[in-house]
């Protein structure tokens, strides 16, 4: 049974999911709100964060709003929003201040550069789990490899890259569902 | 102020594509940044994502740290209202669609049509990266080792990252 949480619980639970959110918050939300607080189910959280994937924004921040009007309305949507943000900004805003300060000290750059190259090495690392995980049908697989070619190699507006491949990936995926259970 | 309203406008742009999150957007973030504005180059681009990467909290924030790199704190707070507003407002609106909508046998299959195009942008944002980190070598050894560990593992990403701020170090 799903326990509904108060307003300061609301925001207090979502300080935690930013604050632990090392690499992304994905993981810790789930943790925090379906094992942990218990605020929902599996299978409703699932499908409030697929919502939210399909929303502009992160995914996570969108579910926030979505997990925070449904217990409390609007007040809930900005204590959850408020709470997921606070304290990573505090932090970035303590780093921000740092790399102006030593930005330019010898040690910081290549330090920096290995990073960047580490986080380069995550993001492609985290598509190529997520479309194993997803085991998407050949015509979709090729339409995600279109993104890829049209983002990095042809450097294409987003907005471009959007309005053409979101219809081509919808009408694929409802043909494939039509042709299964006609 | 007309600094500060074209980091609004450009990040509140932003904001409204990126289906998918702040991986997904990172090109168009490059684009416009980089290319369009002119606000940073190339490396201080992915050295400042790799800051937002090693902090906790929603990558989004890469965002927060542009603006304040561009124009401090009030540069900060602009790009996160510009980057968190517009789509928190879209997704306000969608709770209220989910019970009309819900129980449509297309919802689900339309929803996932998108997918693909959310994952492909991911992993073009990884190779705008990589193709800005790799600058010899060692960085794509680095690249390499960090996209298996990733991809192959359950570890927490922040112990390549830290690994790969080490390397750096050590041997750039």
């Amino acid at each position: 049974m799903d326990k509904v949480p108060g307003r300061i619980e609301l925001f207090l639970g979502y300080a935690k999911i930013g604050l632990l959110g090392f690499g992304g918050v994905g993981p810790w939300s789930r943790h925090v709100i379906v094992e942990e607080r218990k605020w929902l189910s599996e299978r409703d959280y699932a499908e409030v964060l697929g919502l939210g994937q399909i929303l502009p924004g992160p995914n996570v921040g969108n579910a926030s709003v979505m997990i925070g009007r449904r217990f409390h309305g609007l007040a809930g949507s900005l204590l959850a929003t408020s709470g997921l943000y606070i304290g990573p900004l505090c932090i970035l805003v303590i780093l921000s201040i740092l790399y102006e300060l030593y930005g330019t000290r010898p040690g910081v750059a290549p330090f920096m550069q290995g990073v960047a190259a580490a986080a380069a090495g995550m993001v492609i690392g985290t598509a190529i789990k997520m479309g194993q995980n997803l085991r998407p049908p050949p015509e979709l697989i090729l339409v995600g490899l279109l993104a890829v070619a049209g983002a990095a190699f042809l450097r294409l507006p987003l907005p471009l890259i959007v309005v053409v491949l979101a219809p081509l990936g919808i009408w694929l995926s409802l043909r494939r569902s039509w042709q299964r259970a006609p | 102020m007309t600094l500060l309203l074209q980091i609004l406008l450009a990040f509140g742009t932003l904001s409204l594509l990126a289906i998918g999150g702040a991986n997904a957007v990172l090109p168009e973030m490059h684009r416009l940044v980089v290319e369009v504005h002119g606000w940073m180059d190339d490396a201080t681009f992915s050295q400042l994502f790799a800051l937002a990467q090693a902090a906790p909290g929603p990558n989004i924030l890469a965002a927060s740290v542009m603006g304040w790199h561009i124009a401090g704190p009030a540069g900060m707070a602009m790009a996160t209202i510009g980057m968190l507003l517009p789509a928190a407002i879209l997704a306000y609106g969608m709770q209220g669609l989910t019970h009309r909508l819900r129980g449509n046998t297309w919802l689900k299959p339309a929803q996932f049509g998108l997918v693909p195009l959310a994952v492909g942008l991911i992993a073009g944002s990884g190779v705008i990266m990589a193709q800005a980190a790799g600058t010899n070598l060692l960085s794509f050894v680095i690249i390499g080792v960090s996209t298996v560990f990733v991809w192959r593992t359950k570890y927490s990403p922040l112990w390549v990252l830290a690994g790969g701020g080490a390397l750096g170090l050590l041997l750039l």
